[in-house]
């Protein structure tokens, strides 16, 4: 079964995720802020990080940088779920090394849109109608 | 809904735009309808169907395209698009060499999300293609979702589906919370109205042909007729692509299958003449091997 650490600061965002991915078979850890992410990924590395940018004591930005140069913390798919959904902000956030990125408010058919894009879940046949 | 007004929207629905509803369709109706009928004003689909039966024309149209439009989005299914980047246009490049063109026909682009999937394929190809001409032609059975194509404006929430954030990144312009693709991706793809019924011959002949989850709505007939008009419309050596859910496989010999690409087909035999593709469509229906 895959992992995936939840990050944000709403725990109304976090238990909506927690059922959509939870839905998608992944084992769901959670973190109320990017130090206690960090926290989380040192005592065990997820296979992805659904990330929020904006939150007290470390942000969502700020978690990656930090990942990203951990051992083993090139490793996770990281998709970040924030309301922030201008373009500067998604370019910083693929430069810092996001592989994707979804734009609040979000509902199950975008996470799994994005999750299959970077391939942490396989396509599904969609029904036409 | 009451039976009797099923049925007249049933047979209403096949003679208009060929959309074939099984009996048990009626939560497709609903969901349809139901927004329209308060659009319109009336309290109810049964008072639609009302106005229908009087003459009302402008509803009747409403009713079509409410039923005929789909919901779609940016790279739907994936598989199609890989199969146009890695075997389609990889074989066009070398049989187009000497032409340096290439007509793509989307024959049921809706709002868009496909033609400009296309058009971003081509793009990411880079200079492989420079030089060439190559030509999108997007129709639909409805105006309304052509003119949103054309608009290329898309919701927060569309270009979420589907669509890859490097590309929509490169690729889209923000406006507040709606995003709209770049004016050379547009200037990719030409539009026009069409219902698939009718003689396409005009249209001219298609390198590749996508014709994704439309005729799913159709009756056997309808299809067998459909698909011998696509074999026309086409080049011996093109490439016909069709949704998940549908096959040809069956129905008609006019195309065949590739054993190991899903949902991609090329024409079987010699290239119709213009003067047989120019032919009423129950005759071509019946030389399809009906």
């Amino acid at each position: 079964m895959k992992t995936c650490l939840v990050v944000d600061d709403s725990g109304v965002v976090r238990k909506i995720a927690r059922r959509i991915l939870e839905e998608m078979d992944f084992q769901i850890t959670e973190a109320e802020d990017g130090e206690k992410a960090l926290e989380a990924c040192k005592r065990a590395m997820p296979d992805a990080v659904l990330l929020d940018w904006n939150m007290p004591v470390m942000d969502g930005y700020e978690f990656l940088g930090h990942l990203r140069r951990m051992p083993g913390g090139d490793r996770p798919k990281v998709v970040f779920c924030t309301t922030e959904n201008g373009v500067d902000h998604i370019s910083r956030a693929l430069h810092a090394g996001a592989n994707e990125y979804i734009m609040k408010p979000f509902d199950k058919d975008i996470v799994t849109a994005k999750f299959q894009e970077v391939g942490l879940i396989e396509l599904t046949e969609q029904s036409p109608v | 809904m009451n039976p009797p007004d099923y049925e007249y929207l049933r047979k209403l629905l096949k003679d208009q735009s060929g959309l074939d509803l099984s009996a048990d369709k009626q939560y497709l109706i609903e969901s349809r309808l139901l927004p329209l009928s308060r659009k319109c004003g009336v309290p109810g689909i049964d008072d639609l169907v009302q106005k229908m039966k009087g003459g009302s024309t402008s509803i009747v149209a409403q009713v079509v395209e409410a039923m005929t439009t789909n919901e779609t989005f940016f790279f739907r299914d994936k598989i199609p698009f890989e199969h146009f980047r890695d075997s389609i246009m990889p074989e066009m490049l070398k049989a187009r060499a000497a032409r340096r063109s290439i007509r793509i026909w989307c024959a049921a682009g809706s709002t868009g999300q496909e033609p400009y999937s296309l058009a971003m394929c081509l793009k990411e190809m880079g200079a492989s293609l420079a030089g060439w001409r190559v030509d999108i032609i997007a129709t639909d059975l409805s105006q309304e979702v052509l003119e949103k194509s054309k608009s290329g404006i898309y919701s927060q929430f569309e270009v979420q589906r589907g669509l890859p954030i490097q590309l929509l990144v490169k690729y889209f312009k923000q406006n507040g919370e709606l995003w709209q693709i770049s004016p050379d991706i547009r200037a990719m793809v030409q539009h026009r109205q069409l219902n698939l019924l009718h003689d396409f011959s005009q249209l001219g002949a298609f390198d590749v042909i996508f014709c994704r989850n439309v005729l799913i709505y159709f009756d056997q007939e309808t299809k067998i007729s459909i698909f011998g008009r696509l074999a026309k419309a086409m080049e011996p050596d093109g490439f016909l692509v069709l949704g998940a859910a549908e096959t040809i496989v069956g129905l008609t010999d006019v195309f065949k299958p590739f054993p190991d690409k899903r949902g991609l087909y090329r024409p079987s035999g010699p290239r119709a003449t213009t003067a047989q593709a120019a032919m009423a469509m129950p005759k071509i229906a019946a030389m399809a091997g009906r």
